[in-house]
């Protein structure tokens, strides 16, 4: 088991608590079904770094993870790492979660580029992410939360203190997805196509509610795969297996 | 935010995206900080078919660092001409943006740089 990365500095108030789905997604991605897929999609020294790119990445435990131990998963440390969280809070946590880990594992370390405050892959150039990973809002709400406009700049009272109310909607964009808690991931479905290099790959995480069967085969049936391609969409890790609605589990999402 | 993410990075309005200008984004008044990393030759040799040399280039000119050749360097250049290796070391792997702002050249946006996070969230007219 590699170690889990040091997030003791985190707001918990303002940022994202790593929880079971988190720790999933830690096991799943350095499993021993994982990283030999993962070295064969990038060989090292023949191919150029890979880009991980983690949207809503909140505490930063999950970048730091793969930052840090860049070695053992990918068989490489020449990766970049970056991330996307649309809370300010957020990036500043990954910052200091990712550059803590990856100065604790020098020897397995790859670099992290930062974390930017944007909403999903908007600010990014096509075709360039080829490791995407998102645990995203997923619980089925009435509605979906916007980000109100006093967190779009920074987030602070003059004082320096967030108020109750943003907190609290701070909270709620970590978790809640709206219909079928699906209305914040398949946005990102509907964008890989354009986001992932040809030799990407997506790591979402879904929950029973999400009705993972219906987005499975919703992936394969997407046309734009590229000359001769298919989407796949498969189940490479779940927890929680009693039944319920919140049962976890992992999809990776490739062309092949 | 390394300035190495430039080149991964385009303006968030949709429509400036199908224009050549909206990449790259134009830093400005930049404070920047440097991180001490060791030199990987090999790591460079491997990025630099990734990167988009024209637009490199740019980021740069336009952040005061030492001019860069027109064309993509070979691995032998690399491996022969010590200074371009450093150059290039220092404005990938060890510049960081910490301040100031990132401006579209189609629409003119600026994304305002804080503390090392740009923020690319769009105010509700331009979404
Ligand atoms: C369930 S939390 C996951 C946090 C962390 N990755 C983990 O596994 O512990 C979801 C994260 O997505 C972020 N988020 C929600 N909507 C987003 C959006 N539209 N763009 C970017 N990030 C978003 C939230 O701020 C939150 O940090
Ligand atoms: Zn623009």
């Amino acid at each position: 088991m590699l170690p889990t990365p040091t997030t003791s500095h985190v707001p918990y108030s303002l940022v994202y608590e790593p929880a079971e789905d988190s720790f999933l997604l830690l096991d799943t991605l350095s499993s021993p079904s994982q990283t030999p897929f993962l070295s064969s999609l990038f060989p090292p020294a023949t191919t150029p770094p890979p880009l991980i790119l983690e949207i809503g990445p909140g505490s930063g435990v999950v970048l730091a993870f793969l930052t840090a131990h860049a070695l053992p998963i990918f068989s490489r440390s020449d990766i970049l790492t970056l991330g996307i969280d649309i809370n300010s809070f957020a990036c500043s946590s990954t910052t200091t979660t990712s550059l803590l880990a990856a100065s604790s594992h020098p020897t397995t370390s790859g670099h992290f580029l930062g974390c930017l405050q944007g909403d999903l892959t908007g600010c990014l150039r096509s075709k360039q992410v080829d490791v995407l990973v998102f645990n995203p809002p997923y619980v089925p709400t009435e509605e979906l939360p916007t980000l109100p406009a006093t967190l779009r700049e920074g987030g602070k009272e003059k004082g320096g203190k967030v108020t109750f109310e943003d907190e609290s909607k701070l909270l709620e964009l970590s978790y809640a997805g709206g219909k079928d808690g699906m209305e914040t991931t398949d946005r990102v479905i509907d964008s890989l196509g354009e986001v992932l290099s040809d030799r990407g790959v997506a790591y979402l995480l879904l929950c029973a509610g999400n009705k993972p069967e219906e987005v499975k085969q919703r992936i394969r049936g997407m046309g734009n795969a590229g000359e001769g391609r298919q989407w796949k969409a498969e189940t490479v890790g779940t927890s929680g297996r009693q039944a319920g609605w919140e049962k976890l589990q992992i999809v990776r999402i490739w062309r092949e | 935010m390394k300035v190495l993410t430039l080149n991964f990075l385009t303006c968030a309005v949709k429509s400036c995206k199908s224009s050549s200008d909206s990449f790259p984004l134009h830093p400005k008044d930049a404070e920047l900080a440097s991180d001490d990393v060791e030199v990987n030759p090999q790591l460079l040799i491997n990025l630099l078919p990734r990167l988009d040399w024209k637009a490199l280039k740019t980021t740069s000119t336009e952040l005061g660092f030492p001019q860069l050749p027109d064309s993509p360097p070979t691995i032998e250049d690399l491996q022969s001409d010590e200074k371009l290796l450093k150059d290039l070391h220092s404005l990938l792997m060890e510049t960081n943006l910490m301040e100031g702002k990132l401006v579209c050249g189609v629409c003119g946006h600026e994304y305002a740089v804080r503390e090392g996070i740009p923020n690319f969230l769009l105010p509700s007219h331009l979404v």
